[in-house]
């Protein structure tokens, strides 16, 4: 089973948080604070294996992470999961890369203004602690057949929204200049593993 | 109409979205708190709207809140009105922020069962898979129930996305609501075959959590699995098979091997398929060698691609070697030194991994050189937490299984000298604790011990330099304490006690000065014994002054104890000088304050002491407690046993009946009080039973289904134990002498005892005299009670360790005449440990209250010969830290005995070989001798082990139940000896009838044959013979005849309450069906 599914930045932002079993807002927070705090101080060439902190569950617990540009992906699993498997999930195979297809290139600003899509894109990969799929062409055909859905729900009456939200949005590529100087190094160029 | 919508979008449209919401709280750096709190002001506005829109607008951003960790439950209503929406985008909105915020006790939840249920059946397949991604979330037991049917019937939905989607959610409805499990399973069976490989792969997941928890019901399915396997390309699902087939080898021996070939082909394809087999590896040797070649490629020569994988294949393979450690010691030994490597690697995951291996590595050959190397990367370690890890290894490493492993307790001492230079350790403690474990049960090392300790408290000032790590000065307190008590290894005792007494003391902590001033009362005497014996008067005196002197400075502690032992030693000392004034020798005086040895006592050294004669521990010292009084309290009534004076002989027939009329009474009363808060039943029952205590609460449960029972306070299980065993103590001594006659042991079990592999060849270096005796009784805690009750405490604990020495030796003359007579009888009986198969006697689960340790028991009852029941008891860790010391005690009934080795009480334990870390199991087997077989019986036992996290010692209460069954060996036999045997009259006869059997006869054979071990003679129609016999040799033929619902039993056999018993166990067997 997988426990909990964080993504946070560099800063230990979460940009993303997904728990399966329930705990209160504080504690999440402090899991999150204690998995970055772990995870952070780990060097680059290390495995990417961590014995679980003390929050989220004693030693039948592992995290399970990966380091993207400025973001990290880390999965809690208990000891059902196969180590590798969960590696490849992150990365090669499906999560990282289904986000990259979805969001096109995808950047920290993405997962940071469209939480939401980023929930429903992972819903289609893990439900309720367990991995659904792990075919991504199958996860970006469901998607985007939910996000067609959507748009023609919206239809004319959602036009108008949409276009000022493309007007708020072409600001996008200005505001880390205007606002953090820090997430300029967002893009993810070149990601070594991809493709 | 259209207008109208779009005017009320375009209204909308400069509402707030997700989007904005993001974008002002990173414009807001400096005061988002502020931000939010107004943003949140904002949505409770939008949230108060009737349209729809606006509500999931705001319900969108609320889930975003909740990310960075606000409070939204308020807005739960609001919620379900979003995921009531019919359209899919706020539905989407409505279930995503459910899925984040619901949880169990969320009391709106109720209010979604029918909109639920009305998506699950909704055309479109989105609505359904989003309802069934929410439910995964936030699924209650009563949701569960009230919706697993609906998802049944999705489970054969025509779209491959809905069914793989209910295959999986239904695993959480199994974990809410365990009875769908079985209406459902065959659905989930079939989905195994499911053309869509999503679905497939979702219901191996789900039959793979499933098999984790209870791997036994799903060994039906493995020839499916294989086929499996063998077929899919799907690495996902090949994992989570072979994961399957991990649990599922030990419970069938030949799948093993049925799976080597497979496996072979798999990993020469799939390097990664290894992970998870490594799960198998224990199974058979093949597959260890065959992991340990993998192993070995990942360790040595990696993968050659990218430096990352490299670290993730040695940590992987590290992790595999740790696995087969458990089953192959020997195979991963011999990688010692590429274990030792990787204690150089410079990920901490890795390192800590190796530790974990080095741990079960050593021996005694080569524990030196392991620790030595240890030693090297504790001063090379930087990063207190790495080097703290290090040194509970070290001494863990070393300390394992009561020092089996050390040869040299000088270099053991030094090794822990060393440590305590080590800088900000947290881990004073656990090394003063070892130095004081060593010194004292270590004689041969007491001499270098003081001189160590002595130099130690010389050089104080080195430890307590930086005060503010605390830590390492614990060190100075076992310094202290083994300097005074075993002053007269002392070579320079005045020194020390000046270094003892230097004002510099007196910023230790309060716990270490009061046993520093106590052991410096301790080498005062011991100096002036020294100088007594010079006729040198003067330095006698000097010596005193030296004391009063100082001394004052102790007498104004903060700390009260550190006061009180100061300002008595002081008079004391005092009261000496004037003596030494009158030129009084006051040396032998002084010394007889501390004279006599302090010796660990055990926890349980108070089971040793005998009760006195003449005292009645179970007669009333006061009245019986009023009505008003809970039940709960009576236990500690009798329990005041420290006051046997007041104890006399009192009517108690008279007092018993009272109570159970009393009793009676009030549970009527309680009945009908309506706020009278019931217990569950179980410790309901063992409330209003525990005047007798025969009912230490404990569940029986059958083994295809663990449960977990939570147990009694802690308090009030030692309270009934120790009432329990004195019980039996004074039955015991009333049937003694017809026991003796009776009992047969023989020297089997004892072997179990030894450690995992003997090197008695090894000769030691330095030849140390272990008290053995005490040897697996001694608990770092019971340490300080010996200190702190110095004094009087002494003389008792003497007292009551010669009695139980006593005590054993009278024992061991009694097993030896049983042994002699054992053996005669052992000849007879012998053909009979062929045919002993295992059987279940009986499953206990228990839970502690405790949040920390949780083990489970699977026991199991092994017939071997006429007075011999072997029981396997599985243990299995289940909570997340180590256990070690575990002993395993069971309380002796007149019939059952514990086979205890040689030497030990009647009431000891057996310490379990080994020690548990997390998750895993274990078996021990323990042999007991069993007198008579006709009645069934239950004993009571206790678990008793160590938390190695919290170091305090915990118990588990557990129950064997030897059913009369379980003394029964299927036996064939051929009709012709079966008429004979019928015809020979010797036989008693018995019957009984059950009714209401729905179920074919020959399942009904098979079930008498599966679970009572009989074999069927021979069956015509609906009538069977059925033929067992006893481990002692009695036959048992039965009579089976159905006729409709109805089955009849005639029994015969030549111990009529053997019989008896039978039958009421058979009938038992069919009633629980």
């Amino acid at each position: 089973m997988i426990k909990a599914i964080l993504i946070f930045n560099n800063h230990g932002k979460p940009r993303l948080s997904k728990f399966y079993e329930h705990y209160n807002e504080d504690t999440e927070q402090q899991i999150i604070r204690e998995t970055f705090h772990l995870v952070s101080k780990r060097d680059e060439n290390v495995c990417n294996f961590l014995e679980g902190g003390m929050l989220i569950g004693g030693s039948d617990y592992k995290l399970i992470y990966r380091h993207y540009a400025t973001l990290y992906f880390v999965f809690c699993v208990d000891s059902s999961e196969s180590e590798l498997g969960i590696l490849d999930l992150i990365q090669v195979k499906v999560f990282v890369e289904t986000l990259d297809k979805c969001f096109e290139n995808v950047c920290e600003l993405d997962l940071i203004f469209h939480v939401d899509k980023v929930h429903n894109i992972l819903a289609e990969m893990v439900m309720g602690g367990m991995v659904l799929e792990t075919n991504m062409n199958e996860i970006i055909t469901q998607v985007d057949a939910q996000n067609k859905m959507e748009k023609s729900e919206a239809g004319i009456a959602g036009a108008p929204a949409r276009a000022v939200s493309a007007v708020k949005n072409m600001n996008l590529p200005e505001m880390p200049r205007n606002i953090n100087i820090g997430d300029i190094s967002i893009k993810v160029p070149n990601l070594p593993s991809f493709k | 109409m259209a207008l109208k919508i779009v005017k009320g979008s375009i209204d909308r449209m400069f509402d707030k979205n997700l989007q904005d919401l993001v974008r002002g709280i990173r414009n807001h750096k400096e005061d988002e708190a502020k931000y939010i709190s107004t943003c949140i002001d904002e949505i409770k506005q939008e949230l108060k709207q009737d349209n729809i829109a606006v509500k999931a607008n705001a319900v969108c951003k609320l889930t975003y809140l909740q990310m960075l960790g606000y409070d939204v439950s308020w807005a739960a209503f609001n919620i379900v009105e979003v995921m009531s929406s019919s359209k899919f985008t706020y539905k989407r909105i409505g279930y995503l922020a459910a899925s984040q915020c619901f949880h169990e006790s969320t009391d709106v939840i109720m209010l979604t069962t029918n909109q639920i249920r009305k998506d699950l059946s909704s055309p479109n397949q989105y609505d359904t898979g989003v309802a069934l991604t929410g439910l995964s979330c936030f699924v209650t037991p009563d949701l569960a129930r009230d919706l697993a049917n609906d998802i049944m019937t999705l489970m054969s939905h025509t779209k491959p996305y809905i069914r793989k989607k209910a295959v999986l959610i239904m695993y959480k409805v199994f974990l809410k609501y365990p009875e769908s499990l079985r209406p459902a399973f065959p659905r989930l069976k079939e989905k195994l075959e499911d053309p869509d490989p999503g679905v497939q792969s979702a219901a191996v997941n789900v039959i793979c959590e499933l098999a984790r928890r209870n791997p036994k019901n799903y060994l039906s399915l493995a020839p499916l699995f294989f086929k499996l396997m063998t077929s899919s390309t799907n690495n996902w699902v090949l994992i989570k098979i072979i994961k399957l087939f991990g649990a599922l080898t030990p419970l069938e021996p030949r799948l093993g091997k049925k799976l080597i070939e497979p496996l072979t082909n798999l990993i020469h394809r799939k390097i990664h398929i290894f992970s998870s087999h490594k799960m198998l590896c224990s199974q058979s040797h093949l597959i260890v060698s065959l992991s340990r070649i993998a192993v070995l490629i990942s360790l040595s020569s990696g993968m050659p691609n990218h430096s990352a994988s490299i670290q993730v294949m040695k940590y992987l393979g590290l992790l595999a070697m740790s696995k087969i450690l458990k089953t192959h010691p020997k195979s991963v030994q011999s990688h010692k030194d590429l274990i030792l490597q990787c204690l150089d690697d410079k990920d901490e995951s890795i390192r800590l991994r190796a530790l974990d291996l080095l741990y079960g590595m050593v021996s005694k050959k080569n524990l030196m050189e392991i620790v030595k190397k240890l030693m090297l990367h504790v001063d090379k370690a930087e990063g207190t937490t790495y080097r703290d890890e290090l040194l509970t290894k070290i001494i863990d490493i070393c300390s394992q299984s009561n020092y089996q492993y050390i040869t040299n307790f000088e270099w053991y001492i030094s090794i822990l000298v060393e440590l305590t230079r080590l800088e900000g350790t947290r881990h004073g403690h656990l090394i003063a604790s070892q130095m004081l474990d060593v010194a004292i049960r270590v004689r041969a090392i007491r001499v270098f011990a003081v001189a160590q300790m002595a130099t130690l408290l010389d050089n104080a000032h080195l430890l307590t330099g930086n005060m503010q790590r605390m830590g390492i000065c614990e060190v100075l307190y076992a310094a202290a304490w083994i300097c005074g008590e075993f002053s007269e290894h002392l070579e320079n005792p005045m020194q020390t006690l000046e270094a003892m007494l230097r004002p510099k003391v007196a910023t230790l902590p309060g716990h270490i000065q009061a046993v520093y001033v106590q052991n410096a009362a301790k080498l005062f005497a011991t100096v002036l014994k020294n100088q007594e014996g010079n006729t040198d008067s003067t330095a006698a005196q000097e010596t005193s002054q030296l004391m009063i002197d100082r001394l004052p400075l102790f007498v104004q502690s903060a700390n009260l104890e550190v006061q009180e032992r100061a300002s008595c030693i002081l008079q004391l000392v005092k009261y000496i000088q004037k003596l030494q004034q009158k030129d009084v020798e006051v040396a032998e005086e002084v010394c007889a304050l501390f004279a006599g040895e302090l010796n660990p006592v055990a926890p349980k050294a108070q089971k040793k002491v005998p009760v006195p004669e003449g005292l009645d521990l179970d007669a009333w010292i006061n009245e019986p407690p009023s009505e008003s009084e809970s039940e709960d309290e009576q236990p500690k009534a009798i329990f005041a046993k420290e006051e046997p004076k007041h104890s006399r002989p009192r009517h108690t027939e008279v007092d018993e009946k009272e109570l159970a009329r009393r009793r009676e009474a009030r549970k009527q009363e309680q009945a009908n009080n309506p706020f009278y808060i019931k217990a569950s039943p179980s410790s309901q029952k063992a409330y209003q039973e525990a005047p007798g205590v025969e009912h230490i609460p404990v569940v029986q449960i059958d083994l295809s289904v663990p449960l977990k029972v939570p147990g009694l306070p802690m308090s009030d299980q030692y309270v009934k134990l120790e009432e329990e065993r004195r019980q039996k103590e004074r039955a015991d001594k009333k049937k003694k002498e017809k026991k003796k006659r009776k009992e047969k042991r023989s020297g089997r079990g004892r072997k179990h005892d030894s450690g995992p592999e003997s090197e008695e060849d090894i000769t030691p270096a330095h030849m140390v005299d272990i008290v053995t005796e005490e040897m697996p009784e001694v608990h770092r805690s019971c340490l300080n009670i010996t200190m702190n009750l110095k004094g009087n405490a002494r003389t008792n604990m003497i007292s009551a360790k010669k009695s139980s020495k006593h005590k054993k030796k009278k024992q061991k003359k009694e097993k030896e005449e049983k042994e002699k007579k054992k053996k005669k009888k052992h000849h007879h009986h012998h053909h009979h440990s062929d045919g002993g198969g295992e059987e279940s006697v009986q499953n206990g689960t228990v839970e502690e209250e405790e949040p920390l340790p949780v083990s489970v028991y699977d026991i199991q009852g092994n017939l071997q010969d006429g007075s011999q029941v072997v029981v396997s008891v599985i243990f299995e860790n289940k909570c997340d830290s180590f256990l070690k010391s575990m002993e395993f005690n069971v309380l002796d009934s007149l019939n059952s005995k514990l086979q205890r080795p040689e030497g030990s009480g009647p009431h000891d334990g057996l310490t379990v070989p080994f020690q548990l870390p997390p998750g895993v199991s274990n078996e021990a087997r323990f042999v007991f001798t069993v007198q008579s077989i006709v009645m069934p019986q239950k004993l009571k036992g206790t678990l008793t082990f160590i938390v190695k996290d919290s170091s305090t010692h915990e118990k588990l209460d557990f129950k064997l139940h030897f059913t009369c069954t379980s003394y029964l060996i299927t036996t064939p036999c051929y009709s012709d000896a079966f008429a004979k045997l019928l015809e020979s009259g010797d036989l008693k006869c018995s019957s009984v009838r059950l009714e209401g059997v729905i179920m074919p006869f020959h399942h009904l054979l098979a079930r008498i044959c599966f679970h009572h071990h009989f074999s069927v003679v021979e069956r015509i129609d609906s009538c069977a013979s059925m033929y067992s016999r006893s481990i002692q040799g009695h036959h048992v033929c039965l009579l089976v005849k159905t006729s409709g619902q109805t089955v009849s039993i005639d029994a015969k056999c030549d111990e009529p309450t053997l019989l008896g018993n039978v039958l009421d166990e058979i009938k038992q067997t069919f009633s629980q069906c």
